[in-house]
């Protein structure tokens, strides 16, 4: 249940005045309430628990931290070669 | 290929625990507060990867462990009375309460539902008239705005069949309760990513101060696991304590505002009794007083609850990271996940099932 997991909207909505989208899980989709993240668009990653939309995924965020892990292989490596 | 299947890269992984390798040069106990990244860390197998300065504490971060058994057992109760469809997330149903669980509610003819969400404990509500519809609102802070807002669309939309059994709890007066533990060996911690997604992680500079530990917010990937574990490390080595964020593509400073406001609209803090650990003051949620209406404890009466716990189980201690699984008599032994007699053994985030499942017997 705490179990958070990334999905890719697909389609907002609303039902009963309720925020919803459709989120696809690699193949699968779910209806997920979009309350708490309400600026969110069609083809966005959003992190889901309990079918509740909780943030959105910053893909330049993602990148930047895979550069940081990078930058330490770099460095690893020169390391190794000296 | 989704952003969070690249933080599986497999060099990365084994250049970033070389990392750890080359800067760890004492034994350090880090606790990982979630317990969805202790059953990640072991599902990659990445506990056996790290080196062996390097010992995790698993924290009390699974709400299906800490939900108290006063709370368990009245659930069992409402979920008694015929005129009530109870709805849960799945992993309650098979914790053991004081005589029995849900399930067994289930088998003796009770109307209890697993719902993947509170929305649908709401639909199920809309299309009941007739009956009760009573939501098992357990969880941390993750869960917290999706229980919040079923509440709140209840209200607003005239629900009144809808009910919850609110057993929210909250992590920062956990880690407080922890550190100021004379037991306490836990040196730095990894912070739960999705309630800091929630949250922010403000409230964790005050205690990362005032008990000189260092803190990473963490993610659940391979790499962000690493990530924390190399951050916390790295500050540990050079005495440094500050809060710093491992997961920044999920959690910003102030975490997500909208959500905080939804949660802040239907609950206030209150004191809750965590299993096997007690009391932790103003660790939990309740329903605000304008909510009272939909407040299952008071609606159906379940005051006289007596309670009896297991006189083997050893989950309380598990749960504060003062023992690990195997030292349990029971483990493997009489408690197995069809089995369970503690509810860190039935939990897909308990420490118990954890070790279970991915073969922790001995201490390895």
């Amino acid at each position: 249940m705490c179990l958070g997991i990334p999905g890719k909207i697909k389609e907002i909505y609303e039902i009963n005045n309720i925020k919803m989208a459709k989120i696809d899980y690699s193949g699968v989709e779910v209806e997920v309430c979009l309350e708490a993240t309400p600026e969110a668009n069609v083809d966005e990653y959003v992190i889901v628990h309990a079918g509740f939309s909780i943030s959105r995924l910053s893909e330049g965020e993602a990148n930047e931290t895979l550069d940081i892990l990078r930058e330490i292989d770099k460095i690893n490596q020169q390391e190794h070669n000296q | 290929m989704t952003i969070n299947d690249k933080y599986r890269n497999r060099e990365l992984v084994q250049r970033t625990i070389q990392e750890i390798k080359d800067t760890v040069t004492q034994k350090w106990h880090i606790m990982e507060i979630c317990g969805g990244q202790t059953h990640a860390f072991m599902q990659y197998g990445l506990n056996d990867l790290l080196p062996e300065e390097i010992e995790l504490i698993h924290g009390p971060g699974c709400p299906v462990c800490v939900t108290s058994l006063e709370l368990l057992d009245k659930a069992i109760a409402i979920a008694s009375h015929k005129d009530v469809i109870f709805t849960s997330y799945g992993d309650m149903l098979r914790v053991p309460g004081s005589e029995k669980d849900l399930f067994s509610v289930r088998a003796s003819g009770g109307d209890v539902r697993v719902v993947y969400s509170p929305i649908e404990a709401l639909k199920i509500a809309r299309d009941n008239p007739e009956k009760q519809v009573v939501f098992f609102g357990i969880g941390f802070e993750t869960t917290a705005p999706a229980n919040a807002i079923s509440v709140i669309k209840a209200s607003e939309q005239g629900l009144d069949n809808y009910s919850m059994l609110v057993s929210h709890v909250r992590v920062p007066p956990a880690m407080h309760a922890i550190l100021s533990s004379p037991m306490n060996k836990v040196q730095g911690f990894l912070a739960a990513g999705h309630v800091c997604a929630v949250m922010g992680f403000k409230e964790y500079e005050t205690i990362s101060e005032k008990y000189k530990v260092p803190i990473t917010v963490t993610g659940f990937e391979p790499l962000d696991l690493l990530l924390g574990i190399l951050q916390t490390i790295r500050m540990l080595e050079n005495g440094q304590f500050q809060v710093k964020n491992a997961y920044p593509r999920a959690v910003k400073y102030e975490g997500n505002i909208q959500a905080q406001a939804i949660i802040s609209k239907a609950f206030s803090e209150c004191d809750r009794q965590w299993r096997g650990i007690g009391i932790i003051p103003m660790s939990g949620w309740k329903l605000r007083s304008e909510f009272q209406a939909f407040d299952a404890e008071i609606r159906f009466n379940v005051d006289h609850i007596q309670t009896k716990e297991s006189e083997i189980c050893i989950s309380g201690l598990v749960l504060q990271g003062q023992k690990k699984p195997f030292e349990c008599p029971a483990f493997r032994n009489i408690c197995t996940p069809q089995n369970p007699l503690g509810a860190t053994m039935v939990s897909s985030e308990g420490a118990c099932a954890a070790y279970y499942r991915y073969g922790k017997q001995l201490n390895e």
